[in-house]
This record gives structure tokens, sequence and C-alpha cells, in this order.
């Protein structure tokens, strides 16, 4: 078994960088639909986390506690409900979208959305409540004082987008209940590892690709912490 | 000198909290006007509500007689200018905390490189542009943030608290600024403090507030002549001691200041008055002190707190002292809390208030 591994990681290796097509595809495919999902989901979670972290809305409290409740949402459970959603029957049906990379952008960035929203809520939140009023006593309008809070908090803001990219690419129950892990059109890594290790001969490409997933979720915690520290 | 901001009836509270009530105030145009009162009687929310940062719940305020209502607080704001007790600065250089307003304000990069450097200059800071804001020490961030708001030139400054827990030496450096300010650009300050020797060293006129309520306006050696109960009750007094006091045949004076302790002056003055020490005008010793000095106290250690050079120590021997120390000589002493310590101070340097 120890050996096994050990010529799995070595094969590995090789298959890495010798750029194996298959596996650059499948990993390019894995970062863009989870990169876009990222970028959908700040999209529109960034500003109702400046609503709940700059703002007091009646049931403020309300809307927060929902999505850091949403934060511990089990994949599987997301995924069937948006194949429901998807499938011929459901409410989106007619747009024909399950298995195919558009949806397993959309159901990821449904997925990360309550990261995007606690963890930039929380990081707003946390910025000294006299930041603002610094900001207005300088001459700022409400508007550019919301934005110098923003500012301090960019910290936070990175870190949940990192967060949030991370646990999209690592995901595996929407990609696969809605993606299929069709090959060349929805396979990204997690489904390829989870279901053609059972299938392959021996064990090295699994291993591979798991490799090159840990290293961009690496990666991207790396580049993020080195940002973080140059700034402060 | 005419008005420059008049308050009338102003009142604030939050949720069933009364922070000001019905607050009746002028300030003058050039004046120097300290605002003295204790924790939580409202200095802070009445320095907002000047500076347009808080809204009143009830009454009016008045910038040279146009009330300030939604449509003109923000040229309020751009002519009055708030320095917080707490020194908020900006995660970013000295350089980025200093230009913020003046870029609000659109000026060019040429004329903020400018104004920051003339600023700088003010408050002693020169060369100081590229440090990180934040990892300056206490007193010298709130130097940056003098600094940041006198760049602005305003034609009136809000200070709450400028020099609490900082330094002497910081404090003259700040204290030296606003007086320069005042005298050389006219600009109007506000300053709350608990320091009524600040108030009195700095200030034209003096209000005290005492539970949300302007009690008393006058000149600050007015306000200092109040019964001493409320004079206690305004200020955090350090060594301010009131009693019964009686000359003596070598023409010294015995303050009698409760606890069966005694202080000797080197003035003549009988009957009930309020005295002050210096705290650095107190000696400190872990043996008995044999010295020239008239007074000595032994006492027990319970409040350290650190100034960047100085350890400001609190003593109680019956009644609190406050002493100041350099860092060099708390260490070499080797105290701690609670750590029996004995005090010493010469009758001159008791004064009378």
């Amino acid at each position: 078994m120890a050996t096994e591994i050990e010529e799995g990681l070595l094969k590995a290796l090789q298959l890495i960088f010798s750029a194996d097509p298959t596996v650059l595809e499948v990993t390019a495919r894995s970062v863009l639909i989870s990169g876009s999902a990222t970028i959908l989901s700040v999209l529109w979670g960034l500003p109702i986390a400046a609503a709940i972290g700059l703002r007091k809305f009646p049931g403020r409290f309300v809307v927060k506690g929902i999505f850091n409740s949403l934060l511990g949402v089990p994949t599987v459970a997301l995924g069937l409900l948006l194949y429901l959603v998807f499938s011929k029957s459901g409410a989106l049906g007619f747009l024909r979208l399950l298995y195919t990379p558009f949806a397993m952008i959309i159901g990821q960035a449904a997925l990360i959305t309550p990261i995007v929203v606690s963890f930039i809520a929380n990081a707003i939140e946390s910025v000294d409540p006299e930041i603002k009023d610094l900001a207005k006593t300088l001459g700022a309008s409400e508007t550019e004082a919301s934005v110098a809070v923003m500012k301090e908090s960019l910290n936070g803001i990175a870190l949940a987008i990192a967060a949030s990219f991370n646990r999209a690419i690592a995901e595996l129950g929407v990609a696969l209940m809605i993606g299929g892990n069709i090959a060349g059109v929805t396979s990204v890594l997690t489904t390829v590892i989870a279901l053609e290790t059972s299938r392959e001969p021996t064990p090295e490409l699994p291993i591979a690709w798991t490799i090159i997933l840990l290293i961009i979720v690496f990666t991207v915690n790396v580049a993020i912490n080195f940002i973080r520290r140059r700034k402060t | 000198m005419k008005p420059l901001i008049s308050l009338q009836s102003v009142s604030k509270t939050y949720r069933d909290i009364t922070a000001l009530d019905k607050v009746n105030l002028e300030i003058l145009e050039g004046e120097v006007l300290s605002l003295l009162g204790p924790n939580g009687s409202g200095k802070t929310t009445l320095l907002k509500i000047i500076a347009g940062i808080e809204k009143p719940t009830n009454g009016e305020v008045r910038f040279k007689s146009a009330i300030v209502n939604e449509g003109n607080t923000a040229q309020l704001r751009r002519k009055t200018t708030m320095v917080f007790q707490k020194t908020a600065l900006f995660s970013a250089n000295v350089y980025e905390n200093i230009a913020y307003g003046l870029k609000l304000r659109g000026l060019s990069k040429i004329q903020t490189q400018g104004k920051v450097k003339e600023a700088l200059a003010k408050v002693r800071l020169e060369g100081y542009e590229k440090r990180q804001a934040k990892k300056l020490s206490g007193g010298e961030q709130q130097r940056v943030a003098l600094a940041r708001a006198l760049a602005l030139e305003p034609e009136m400054l809000l200070l709450d608290e400028p020099t609490a827990n900082i330094d002497p030496r910081n404090v003259s450096i700040i204290e030296d600024a606003l007086t320069r300010v005042n005298k050389q650009e006219r600009t109007t300050l506000v300053i709350a403090t608990h320091n009524m020797f600040q108030a009195e060293a700095l200030a034209n006129r003096a209000a005290l507030l005492l539970g949300g309520r302007i009690v008393k306006v006058g000149l600050p050696q007015e306000i200092f002549r109040s019964p001493p109960r409320l004079l206690e009750e305004y200020a955090r007094l350090e060594n301010v001691f009131s009693g019964t006091s009686r000359v003596t045949g070598e023409g010294t004076t015995i303050i009698d200041i409760g606890q069966g302790l005694q202080i000797e002056a080197a003035f003549q003055k009988g009957g009930n008055i309020s005295v002050h020490i210096r705290p650095e005008d107190i000696i400190l010793s872990v043996r008995p002190i044999v010295s020239s000095a008239r007074n000595t106290f032994e006492g027990r250690i319970t409040e350290i707190s650190d100034l960047d050079t100085l350890v400001k120590l609190k003593i109680y021997a019956g009644k609190y002292f406050t002493a100041q120390v350099t860092k060099r000589s708390f260490n070499e002493m080797q105290v701690n809390m609670d750590s029996k310590v004995f005090l010493a101070f010469k009758a001159s340097a008791v004064k009378i208030i």
C-alpha cells in the first residue's frame, strides 16, 4: 500500500510536470468554474455584507443569522435542491442548464454566498467604529465615509474571498449533482478524484489531481497571507 | 467676539439614556474654550454634535447664525475638525493619513505634499511621511492625528482629551502646537479635558459639564473657585486635597486632609483650602526617605500605567497620590503592584488652588 502511494506520488509529479493534457484541462476547468462562482458570489454578496456591516436597518440581525446558519449547509443538500430546480420538470428546467458548467458556477456561487456575506460583514463590523466618524470630521460624505470603513476591512475581505474560493474548488456535492462529471465538459478535480479512483487500474491520476487541488488551495492561502502581511 | 457656534437647548438621547440635557452654549470666534467634566458627563457627545457628526435629538445648532440642518452639515464638517480621544488612525502610512482630508477637498498632489509637510512640522514630526501610523508610539500617534486636523486649516478645532495618557514631552508639543494655531491662525479651539491645569493654561473660558448639563461657564479661575465637592466631582483630580489649614509658627501652613494625613505647604493661608502637588514633584523610594522634604508618607502601589518613556503610579497612603517616574528609575526600584513605597515632596511643591 505504502509503495503504491509512493509510486503514485512519483507518477503524479511526472504527470504534472509533463503537462499531461487531461490533467491540465481538468485543472483549468476547476479554476475557471470556481473562480467564476467566487466572482459571482462577491458581486451579489458584497452589497449585502456592506449593508449588514455599515447600516443599522431593522431585521439586520435576522438577515445576519440566516447567512450564519447557511454557512454549514451540506453541499449535497444544496446539490439536490439545485438538481430539482434545474431538472427538466424543475422551475428553471426550460433553461436546460443541468450538466453544464453554467449550472455549476451558479450552484457553487450559491454555496459560498453565506461565507462571502458573513465573513465580509464581520470584517466590516470589526473596523473601529470611530473610523467612520473620523472620515466624516475630515470632510467625507456618508458614502465616502463608508468607503473608508471598507478600505480598513480590506484584509478581512481578501480573507473571505480566499476562503470562498477554497470552499468552491474543494466541494464535491454541487459539482457532482448538477455537473455530472461529463469528461471534457463538466469534470472538475473533485469529481474526477471521487469517481475515477475506483475505475483507474492504478491510483496515479487521482493522486496527481489531489496534489494539484492541494497546491491550488495552499497557493491561494499563501498569496492572501502575503498580501495581508504587506498591507499591515 | 462673535459667536461661531451657538447651541440652543440641545439635547441628545440614546434610547433611554440622556447624554445631553438642554445645553445652551456659545463658542466665540478665535477663543479657546475648555469643556470640563467627568467621564460620562457628555463631553464627547457635545463635541460630536458641534462637529456635525451626531445630530441632536432636540434643540438647535447654529454655525455663524445659520441653523445647521441636513443640507449644510457637510459645509460645517469642512470647517470644523475633531480630534478623538482614542487616537483613530487609518491603517496606512502617516502621509496617507494626513492627506485623506486634503484629497477629499480636491487638492492636487503637489499642494497635498506641501500641506502634509507643513502640518508635520507643526507637531515636530518632520520626515515621518512614510512611517506606518499605527506603529508609532502613543504620543506620536496623537501628534499625527493633530497634524491631520491642522492640515485642513479648519476654522474650529475640537479636541477630545487630546493629551490623556500621553507622556509630558508629547503633551508639551501638542499644547505648543495648539497655542500657536490659536494665536497665529486665529483657529477657535474647544478642548474637552479632565485636567483643570491644562484648562487654565490654555483656555480663555471654561464650561463645566455635569450629567449632560452645563452647570457653569466662565473664566477657568472662576470655575476652580467652585466648592471643593463640586470640583472633586468634575475632574479626575490627581493629587488634589482639600482640608482645614492653619499657619504654623515657622511661617508654613499645615493642611489636615483627613485620614490622619497632614500636608505642610510653604505658603501661609488658614481656613478651608484645596491644594495640588504635581505628580513629577513627588519622589519615590523603597526605603524610608531622609531628606529635607517636609512631607513624607508611606503607602502601597495600587495602579501602574505605562506612558511611553514614563511610568505613572498611584499610591494609597490613606489618600491616593499620583507620582510619575522615568521608566528607568521604575525598573531600578523593582517595585510592583502592592509594593510598599515611601513618597516625599517639598513644602514648596504644594500649590494652592
